[in-house]
C-alpha cells in the first residue's frame, strides 16, 4: 500500500513461499505492520494511543466473552450472577475488575487518541474517512459501554437505562413510542436487560470490523506526523517494524502496568458505590450520574435548562449532546486551514489548550450534583465547546497566519530533533537502497 | 458553505446556552441558593485505618472473627447477609469442623421432602446466611416500614466503605441545637450526621460495653465492636481482597520488568537506526550527505 518505496515481501523460507503463493497472509501482515509499511520517522509518543486502544478492545472482548459464560441476563438473576462471579468463579473478580476498569482505560486512550488527531490536524485531507470511521467507533463504544453498564442491574444501571432511553422521549410526536420500543416496555425491565446483553455482545465485533476499515483507510495516505507535512521521499520514513513495533511495545507495557495498578489496588475507585445495590424501580438514587467518560456530554445535556425559541429545554439538551459528537464529522470542512499541525498554528494552539481545559471543566460539571453554580459553569463550558468547533475554527482558517513549515519531515528532524537524526537513504534497513 | 452553516448552528447553540445562563444568573442574584440542611450538618466518615488498607493490606483474621460475632449477635436480628455462605468463613480462619458446628446453629428455610410444606433445617456449610425475615414485606412490617438493607456488599455500596460503617455505628447523637426544627428526627428516627439525610430509621445498635462477650477476651467497647463489624463487612463485600493484593504485587513486579525490557528494546532498536548512520561529525556533514546522495542515486531515488 502507501508509498512506492515500500519494501516488497520476499519470503526466504520455501515454506513461506509456498504459503505466500496460496494465501498471501504473511504478505498482508508484512505490508501492514511489518517491514513493508513505511511510516513517518518522526512520530512521537502521542502516536501510541491508537495501538493502545486496539489492545484495550482486545482485552475487553476476551474478558467479556469469559464473563458472559458466568453471567445470567435476567432481571431477577443478573445482580446475583455478577456477585457469583466476584465471589465463587475462579479469578472471576479479576475478570470483572479487568473488564470494568478496562472500559475506563479504553475510553482514556481513545480520548487521548482523538485529541492528538485534533491537535495535529489528522482529520484533514486526505484522512477525512479515517476520521469519520474513528468517530463511528467512538459512537459504537459509547453505546456498548452504556449497555454494558446496565448489565449488572444495580441501582445506577437501572436508572442509567431509564435516563438515557429517556433522551429519546424528547423527540416530538414519536419520542415516547421510540423509548418504549427501545426498552421493550414502559420502564427498564427484563426485556431491556436481555436486549442490552445481546447488543453488548454484538457491538464489540462491529467495532472490531470498523477498526479494520479505520486502519485500512489510514494505510492509503499513511500516518500523519507531528509536522503535518506530507511524506515526500524515502528518507522521511522508516519501516513500521522494528521501529514502531518496538515503540508500541514499550507503550503497551506502560499501559498494562497502569491498568494492573487500577485492577489490583483501586478496582472500585472509578465506579459509583450505588451500583453495588440491586436495582430498585421504587427508589431513585439521590444523584444519578454516568461513568466518568460520559461526564462532559452529561454536562452539555444538563446545561440547557430554559426553553428557547419555543423549543423545550430537554430537546435542546438532547440535540446538543448528540450534536457535540456529530459536529466532529464536519470538522475537515469547518477547519479549512491548510496547515495540519498545531505546532505551526500560533493562534490555534491557544484555543486548543482552552478546549482541553473546557472539556475537563465540563467533565467536572457532569460528575457533580447539578447545583446552580455547576449548571452555570457547564453553560459557559458548553458555549465554548460549540463556539470552538463551529465558530472559532472556521474563522481561524481565514484569519490565522501560520508559521513557516519545514520543507520535509527529514529536514524538520535534522534541524529540530537531533536525537532522531539520520542522513538519507543509507543502510540495509532502508527501503530505498534495498530495492 | 459548511463553514457558514457551522457558524450559524454554533451561534444558535451559544444563544440558547446564554439564554439559559442569563435566566439562571438572574435567579441566582434575585434568589441566592441557600445551603441545604444536609450540606451543613452531614459529616464525612471518620478517619480510621484498617489492616486491609493499602496495597499490601491483609485482613486481621481475629478482628474478622470478632466482627462475625457482632453480626451474629446484634446485626443479624434485622439485617441479612445473603451473598455470603458459611463455607466462606474458611477465609476468616475457621476450620471445616468449626464451620459445620457454626452453620448448625442457624435455621435455614427448606421444603419438607415428605409433605412439600415449608420447613426449616439446621444449616450446612454450603448454605448462605439465612435472612431474618421471610421477605421485604415482613421486614418492613417488623421495622416501622423501614427496610433493613442486606449487608453483604454494604462496605462497597456506600461512599467511604468500612470507615463509613464505623462512623455510622459510633455517630448516633443528640441533634445539634442549631438544627432547623423540621430536620429534627421524627418518630422512630434517630439523628446521625454520617447518614446521608441525617435521620436514620435504625436505632443505635451498639449501645453498651460488653454487649457482646468476645471469644478472644478482648474488651467489647462500642468503639471496638464498631471497628470489628466494619472490618467484617469489608470482608463480606470484598472476600477476594487478599488474593487480589498478592496477585497484584507479583503482576506489577512482572510488568515493571516488562516495561524496563521493552524500553531497552525500544532504545536499542532506535539507537541502531541512529548510530549506524549518524557519525560523531553530525548528520549534516558534507561527506555524509554526499554518500547519501550517491546511495540514493544508485538506488534510483531522486531527492
Amino acid at each position: 500500500m502507501s508509498f512506492p518505496w515500500a519494501q516488497e515481501y520476499t519470503p526466504k523460507h520455501p515454506f513461506m513461499r509456498w504459503i505466500d503463493q496460496r494465501l498471501p497472509l504473511p504478505r498482508l501482515v508484512y505490508g501492514s505492520v511489518g517491514g513493508g509499511y513505511p511510516v513517518p520517522r518522526n512520530l512521537n509518543f502521542w502516536w501510541n494511543y491508537g495501538f493502545l486502544a486496539l489492545i484495550a478492545l482486545g482485552l475487553q472482548i476476551i474478558t467479556g466473552i469469559v464473563l458472559a459464560m458466568h453471567f445470567a441476563p435476567a432481571d431477577t438473576m443478573a445482580f446475583d450472577s455478577v456477585e457469583h462471579i466476584m465471589r465463587d468463579v475462579n479469578q472471576g473478580w479479576l475478570l470483572r475488575y479487568a473488564h470494568s476498569n478496562g472500559a475506563s482505560f479504553f475510553f482514556l486512550v481513545t480520548y487521548i487518541h482523538i485529541f492528538r488527531g485534533l491537535y495535529f490536524g489528522s482529520y484533514k485531507a486526505p484522512r477525512e474517512i479515517v476520521w469519520h470511521l474513528g468517530l463511528v467507533i467512538l459512537l459504537l463504544m459509547m453505546a456498548t459501554a452504556f449497555m454494558g453498564y446496565v448489565l449488572p442491574w444495580g441501582q445506577m444501571s437501572f436508572w442509567a437505562a431509564k435516563v438515557i432511553t429517556g433522551f429519546f422521549s424528547a423527540i416530538p410526536l414519536v419520542g415516547t413510542a421510540i423509548q418504549k420500543w427501545l426498552l421493550g416496555g414502559y420502564a427498564p425491565d427484563n426485556p431491556t436487560l436481555v436486549r442490552f446483553f445481546s447488543l453488548h455482545y454484538l457491538l464489540p465485533f462491529v467495532i472490531a470490523g470498523v477498526v479494520v476499515l479505520h486502519i485500512w483507510a489510514l494505510h492509503i495516505p499513511g500516518s500523519n506526523n507531528p509536522t503535518g507535512v506530507d511524506v515526500k521521499a524515502p528518507q522521511d520514513t522508516i519501516p513500521f517494524h522494528p521501529y514502531y513495533t518496538a515503540k508500541d511495545g514499550f507503550g503497551a507495557a506502560v499501559f498494562l502496568l497502569l491498568l494492573a495498578v487500577m485492577i489490583f489496588f483501586l478496582p472500585n475507585s472509578l465506579g459509583d458505590p450505588v451500583n453495588y445495590q440491586p436495582a430498585n424501580p421504587m427508589s431513585t438514587p439521590a444523584h444519578i450520574v454516568p461513568e466518568w467518560y460520559f461526564w462532559p456530554f452529561y454536562a452539555i445535556l444538563r446545561a440547557f435548562n430554559t426553553n428557547f425559541l419555543w423549543i423545550p429545554a430537554k430537546l435542546w439538551g438532547v440535540v446538543a449532546m448528540f450534536a457535540s459528537i456529530i459536529l466532529l464529522f464536519f470538522l475537515p470542512w469547518l477547519d479549512k486551514s491548510p496547515v495540519r499541525s498545531g505546532h505551526y498554528r500560533p493562534v490555534f494552539k491557544w484555543f486548543f489548550g482552552l478546549l482541553i481545559v473546557d472539556v475537563a471543566v465540563l467533565g467536572y460539571c457532569g460528575g457533580s450534583p447539578p447545583t446552580e453554580g455547576i449548571v452555570m459553569l457547564s453553560q459557559v463550558g458548553s458555549a465554548y465547546y460549540f463556539a470552538h468547533f463551529l465558530i472559532i475554527l472556521p474563522l481561524l482558517s481565514w484569519f490565522e497566519t501560520p508559521l513557516a513549515l519545514p520543507n520535509s519531515i527529514s529536514e524538520s528532524v535534522l534541524h529540530g530533533e537531533k536525537a532522531e537524526a539520520a542522513p538519507i537513504g543509507m543502510g540495509s534497513g532502508r527501503p530505498s537502497t534495498a530495492v | 458553505m459548511v463553514r457558514f452553516l457551522g457558524i450559524l448552528v454554533g451561534l444558535g447553540f451559544v444563544a440558547a446556552l446564554l439564554w439559559s445562563f442569563g435566566w439562571g444568573a438572574a435567579a441566582y442574584v434575585s434568589d441566592p441558593p441557600q445551603p441545604t440542611v444536609e450540606s451543613r450538618f452531614h459529616k464525612e466518615p471518620k478517619d480510621i485505618r484498617f489492616r486491609q488498607d493499602g496495597p499490601f493490606g491483609m485482613y486481621d483474621k481475629e478482628q474478622l472473627q470478632r466482627g462475625l460475632q457482632v453480626y451474629s449477635e446484634v446485626c443479624k436480628a434485622c439485617h441479612s447477609l445473603r451473598l455470603v455462605a458459611f463455607r466462606d468463613l474458611e477465609d476468616v480462619g475457621y476450620k471445616e469442623a468449626e464451620i459445620k458446628a457454626f452453620a448448625k446453629q442457624w435455621d435455614v428455610p427448606d421444603i419438607n421432602p415428605d409433605t412439600g410444606e415449608p420447613t426449616t433445617r439446621k444449616g450446612l456449610p454450603s448454605d448462605h446466611f439465612p435472612s431474618p425475615f421471610a421477605n421485604d414485606v415482613a421486614a418492613r412490617a417488623a421495622n416501622n416500614n423501614a427496610l433493613p438493607p442486606d449487608l453483604s456488599d454494604m462496605a462497597k455500596a456506600r461512599e467511604g466503605g468500612a470507615a463509613y460503617i464505623y462512623s455510622l455505628m459510633t455517630g448516633f447523637q443528640e441533634p445539634p441545637a442549631n438544627l432547623p426544627t423540621d430536620s429534627h428526627p421524627g418518630p422512630n428516627l434517630h439523628y446521625n450526621p454520617y447518614f446521608a439525610n441525617l435521620n436514620i430509621a435504625m436505632p443505635p445498635p451498639l449501645t453498651a460495653t460488653g454487649q457482646v462477650s468476645y471469644a478472644d477476651g478482648k474488651p467489647a467497647t462500642v468503639d471496638q465492636m464498631a471497628k470489628d463489624v466494619a472490618a467484617f463487612l469489608a470482608w463480606t463485600a470484598e472476600p477476594k481482597l487478599e488474593v487480589r493484593h498478592r496477585t497484584g504485587i507479583s503482576t506489577v513486579i512482572f510488568l515493571l520488568f516488562l516495561t524496563v525490557l521493552t524500553y531497552l528494546a525500544y532504545r536499542n532498536v532506535w539507537a541502531d537506526e541512529k548510530h549506524r548512520r549518524v557519525r560523531a561529525t553530525g548528520p549534516l556533514d558534507p561527506e555524509h550527505m554526499a554518500k547519501s546522495r550517491q546511495a540514493s542515486g544508485e538506488a534510483g531515488v531522486h531527492n
